[in-house]
């Protein structure tokens, strides 16, 4: 059965914890959470700041800071390999060949004092198993410069002669340099303008194609989500707290409070009101998470069950709810 | 019930509270606070621990090692020692606490100036300390106390001179990093002077740094009127003075070790409360080391 | 609306340039605008617009270069802020919740702050009353006043920033992206703090952001800029509903819109990224990225031409 599912799935996630530990202090960054993304599938994760979206993230790079976080996990399958159980130096060649990340900020995911170029042929150099020579090797720098739309002509250009989107395009260059399988996007647009975010987006989409990725996009905008992914994950407080496909997600089927809350409270230039409607309160201190549902304190349809049990899952055609009202706990 | 304005008085209490709260948590600093205490203390009732006159009277034979009598022992004209340490300590701090406070507060307006406002006043002033700056310190401070005479009051002026650059360019570079933050503009949107503004919103978030660096500079001061004074050049005998008082003793090092090692424990006892406090003031003062 | 109504604000031609060493950097280039009593202008554009200029150039942090401010039909331009009594007229609230407030400072000062340095009020006890009425007025719990910034979260920074806004009883706000820092669910909550404020208090509003659905919800006026001109303008339905400049629409077009049908919409692509703000060449600034773009645009400059009544586009192609 699972050879079956290796070829099926990209990355398979069973009960992820990451907690950070600092001074004598806890920090619950992600509480126990599956998924399984397809191969040549993108799945969008949606959440607030501190929902645990970009933790989730370095937990499948395995680029936790060591001193202070620990990852309690079931398992994590790239492709079918538990990277749990792999040694650091065999992680260390899967980042880039088989799963790669573009940061939020491309003003600081460069090194302003190496040229693009240089940059590019470092990625390429560590992954080299290939033995290519230094000419096939600055012919591929080239490649992964037109690929992205930059002139090759512009590899011994330095981070600072570009703008802001075409640094995020050097960026994307170097995380696709080796053809990686799994492309982690860690808010890629979040620092763009509109019209320069809408070029990049169709830019990934392009290349998503063409290289038959499989694709996670981190991000808190619920339009770049629907444009790109084919699943959709909503995190709050580390917890995945609704998923399914997007027409789940985003169809008027039931909901867990909060991706409702999150959907009203988005301002929408369709929309005739005024006013928005806001999920009062804030996000829980994740040192000290609430009893319960993680979401009660602020939820409008909050029992009196949600603030003593964790909820379970609801689940109907992949569409799972983690959510008393629907889990069965309800009289 | 308290009124408003009690209210309003007590947060402003409590604020004080809490930085001496943090403080009392750190341990070094605690133990930098009381020796300094200790030491400033014995600076104050120096006449009340031992009468001044000790210092001169040669009441003893030279050099000897430490007694009842002599609880220091006594220097090689026969002078009890335990009295010129007691009152070399006023000297000592004075110069010391004196010439970095002035320096720093003459320093610190000129560079909060420059920075600030940038432009001419910045360009003349800077290319002035950079002159300054090309004249070794120590050729500076000997040259200006050469100028102004030996002395006590001299040396103060002088090393508090040769500071001034210093702390200008350091608190220059803090403010200007400050000036771009919001909260100036948001305090010029509301018509703050600026002034005001130096004063309530650029400086205050300049006080850590300047802090750390204040305590480094006392202790740095006091070594410094040492060795000046061990030179010959600040302090002149027969006044007692730690430098001044380790100069004379240069001699009889090996003859009479407590001669050199005692008024040097006093520098090194110092300076080091001084520090440890310095850090201790700095980390208490930022509310966002709190935790 | 009755023409005889003096606007609030009014912006007569204004300029203001940067001298850098390439040449002059055109951050605002002859803005036009006005806005009444009790409304808000929304201005839109993307990074390097001058728009946050525009903004900080009105409250008074930049002198301009050429052009005048008229403030309730007085022009401001060359007045001294403070002595002619403006800072309570108008206030602004600042971008980022985190840089914007002094570190050092307690809740309860930084909203006294502008009370103070206007000297509003006789005695400490009235000003500390005025600062519960203002933390009350704006959510904030009041046993916060004695705690720093650092220790309080984003949207509860953001209201310290509007409640210290709100101190000198200010006419006019300028709100320089009040809510882009901002997680979704609290953008939601201070937005609809800021409309409150606004049907209570009677406040103007200059709303410069570069979110287009954020100033849909909040604008009666609509500003687009581009490069330091105004490209299109007119009330938030013409604007969103008839989109008349090239630029507009690739904006609309390009942004994320959150619905499953827009999950097959063709997005109109523009080419290139926002030009160069130094020395720009006449004619229209968005030519170099315009798919209609010919010849006579940029033989020179365009006056805004009327499309329907108050919707004005600089653009040739509605002669």
């Amino acid at each position: 059965m699972s050879e079956q599912n290796n070829k099926k799935n990209a990355v398979e996630v069973e009960n992820l914890y990451v907690e950070y530990h600092s001074g004598g202090q806890v920090v619950k960054a992600v509480n126990g959470i599956s998924f399984t993304l397809e191969k040549g599938h993108t799945l969008g994760l949606v959440g607030e700041t501190g929902a645990g979206k970009t933790s989730t993230a370095l937990a499948l790079m395995r680029l936790l800071p060591d001193r202070v976080s620990h990852m309690r996990c079931g398992v994590i399958r790239l492709k079918g390999d538990n990277i749990m159980e792999l040694p650091e130096s065999h992680m260390n060649l899967m980042r880039g060949s088989i799963i790669s990340m573009i940061f939020q900020d491309p003003m600081t995911a460069l090194n302003p004092i190496m040229t693009v170029g240089d940059q590019i042929l470092e990625a390429l150099k560590i992954h080299n198993a290939e033995g290519l020579s230094k000419e096939q090797l600055n012919r591929k720098v080239d490649e992964a410069l037109e690929l992205v739309g930059i002139p090759a002509s512009r590899k011994n250009d330095y981070p600072l002669q570009f703008s802001g989107g075409m640094k995020q395009r050097v960026v994307i260059a170097i995380a696709l340099a080796c053809s990686p399988d799994i492309l982690i996007a860690d808010e890629p647009t979040t620092a763009l303008d509109v019209t320069i975010q809408a070029q990049v987006l169709a830019l990934i989409d392009v290349l998503k194609q063409r290289l038959g990725m499989s694709m996670i996009m981190i991000s808190h905008d619920l339009g770049v989500v629907v444009k790109t992914c084919d699943d959709v994950g909503i995190m709050y407080a580390g917890e995945l707290v609704e998923y399914g496909s997007v027409e789940q997600i985003y169809g008027d089927g039931p909901h867990h409070p909060y991706t409702q809350g999150l959907f009203g409270a988005i301002p929408n230039i369709r929309s005739k009101s005024r006013r928005l409607t806001s999920i009062e309160g804030l996000m829980p201190d994740p040192t000290d998470l609430p009893k319960g549902c993680k979401f009660s304190p602020r939820c409008a349809k909050c029992m009196e069950i949600c603030r003593v049990t964790a909820p379970g899952e609801w689940e109907q055609d992949g569409h799972r709810i983690k959510c008393h009202l629907y889990g069965g706990y309800t009289e | 019930m308290k009124t408003k304005g009690q209210e309003k008085q007590s947060i402003k209490r409590g604020r004080g509270y809490e930085i001496w709260g943090l403080f009392k948590r750190n341990k070094p600093a605690m133990v930098g606070l009381a020796l300094l205490a200790f030491i400033a203390l014995v600076a104050i009732f120096a006449d009340v621990i031992v009468p001044e006159e000790l210092c001169y009277t040669f009441s003893g034979a030279p050099l000897e090692t430490p007694s009842i009598e002599h609880p220091f022992g006594t220097d090689n004209l026969g002078r009890d020692l335990f009295a010129r340490v007691v009152h070399g300590s006023r000297v000592s701090l004075l110069i010391g606490f004196g010439a970095t406070i002035l320096s720093l507060a003459v320093g610190a307006f000129i560079g909060a100036a420059c920075g600030y406002f940038g432009g001419v006043l910045d360009n003349v002033v800077m290319r002035i300390f950079d002159v300054i700056a090309c004249i070794p310190g120590m050729l500076l401070i000997l040259v200006l106390v050469m100028a102004l005479g030996r002395g006590t009051e001299n040396l103060l002026y002088a090393l508090m001179i040769s500071g001034v650059p210093g702390y200008a360019r350091f608190v220059r570079a803090t403010v200007i990093n400050l000036t771009d933050m919001e909260y100036v503009q948001c305090a010029k949107s509301y018509g703050t002077s600026n002034f005001t503004i130096i004063l309530r919103h650029v400086l205050p978030n300049a006080l850590g740094p300047i802090i750390i660096m204040l305590a480094g500079s006392v202790s740095g001061t006091i070594l410094a009127a040492a060795s000046y004074s061990f030179m010959g050049f600040g302090v002149q005998q027969p006044a007692p003075e730690w430098g001044a008082i380790i100069a004379a003793s240069r001699q009889f090092m090996r003859l009479a070790p407590h001669f050199a090692v005692l008024p040097g424990m006093a520098i090194v006892i110092t300076a080091m409360s001084i520090n440890l406090m310095g850090d201790g003031l700095r980390d208490a003062l930022d509310p966002r080391l709190k935790d | 609306m009755s023409v005889e109504v003096t606007p609030v604000v009014e912006t007569v031609d204004l300029k203001k340039y940067y001298k850098t060493k390439k040449g002059d950097l055109h951050a605002v280039d002859g803005i036009n605008l006005k806005i009444y009593r009790g409304q808000t202008l929304g201005v839109v554009g993307e990074s390097g617009c001058g728009k946050s200029t525009l903004g900080r150039t009105i409250i008074g942090l930049h002198k301009p270069t050429a052009g005048q401010i008229l403030f309730q039909g007085r022009d401001i331009s060359r007045m001294k802020r403070k002595k002619d009594g403006l800072c309570t007229k108008m206030s602004m609230i600042f971008q980022d919740p985190y840089a914007s407030l002094n570190p050092r400072m307690c809740v309860a000062d930084l909203i006294a702050d502008p009370m103070r340095i206007n000297h509003l009020y006789g005695s400490r006890q009235e000003q500390y009353q005025r600062v519960e009425e203002l933390m009350d007025i704006v959510g904030l719990a009041r046993r916060v006043a004695g705690a720093y910034p650092h220790e309080l979260d984003g949207g509860r920074r953001q209201r310290i920033g509007i409640a210290r806004a709100l101190a000198v009883d200010p006419e006019f706000i300028v709100c320089d992206e009040p809510v882009s820092a901002l997680d979704v669910s609290i953008q939601a909550q201070i937005l609809n703090l800021l409309m409150d404020l606004q049907d209570e208090l009677g406040l103007t509003y200059l709303f410069v952001t570069h979110n287009l659905s954020v100033v849909k919800h909040i604008s009666d006026q609509i500003m687009v800029t581009y490069l330091g001109r105004c490209v299109e303008m007119g009330s938030s339905d013409q604007i969103f509903e008839n989109p008349c400049h090239p630029y507009t629409k690739a904006l609309l077009s390009a942004l994320p819109e959150v619905s499953l049908e827009a999950r097959n919409k063709k997005v109109e692509l523009l080419k290139g990224e926002i030009g160069n703000p130094i020395n720009p060449k006449p004619g229209c600034r968005f030519a170099s990225r315009c798919p209609h773009c010919t010849e006579a645009c940029l033989a020179g400059d365009l006056d805004p031409r009327e499309v329907e009544p108050g919707h004005q586009v600089s653009c040739l192609l509605y002669e």
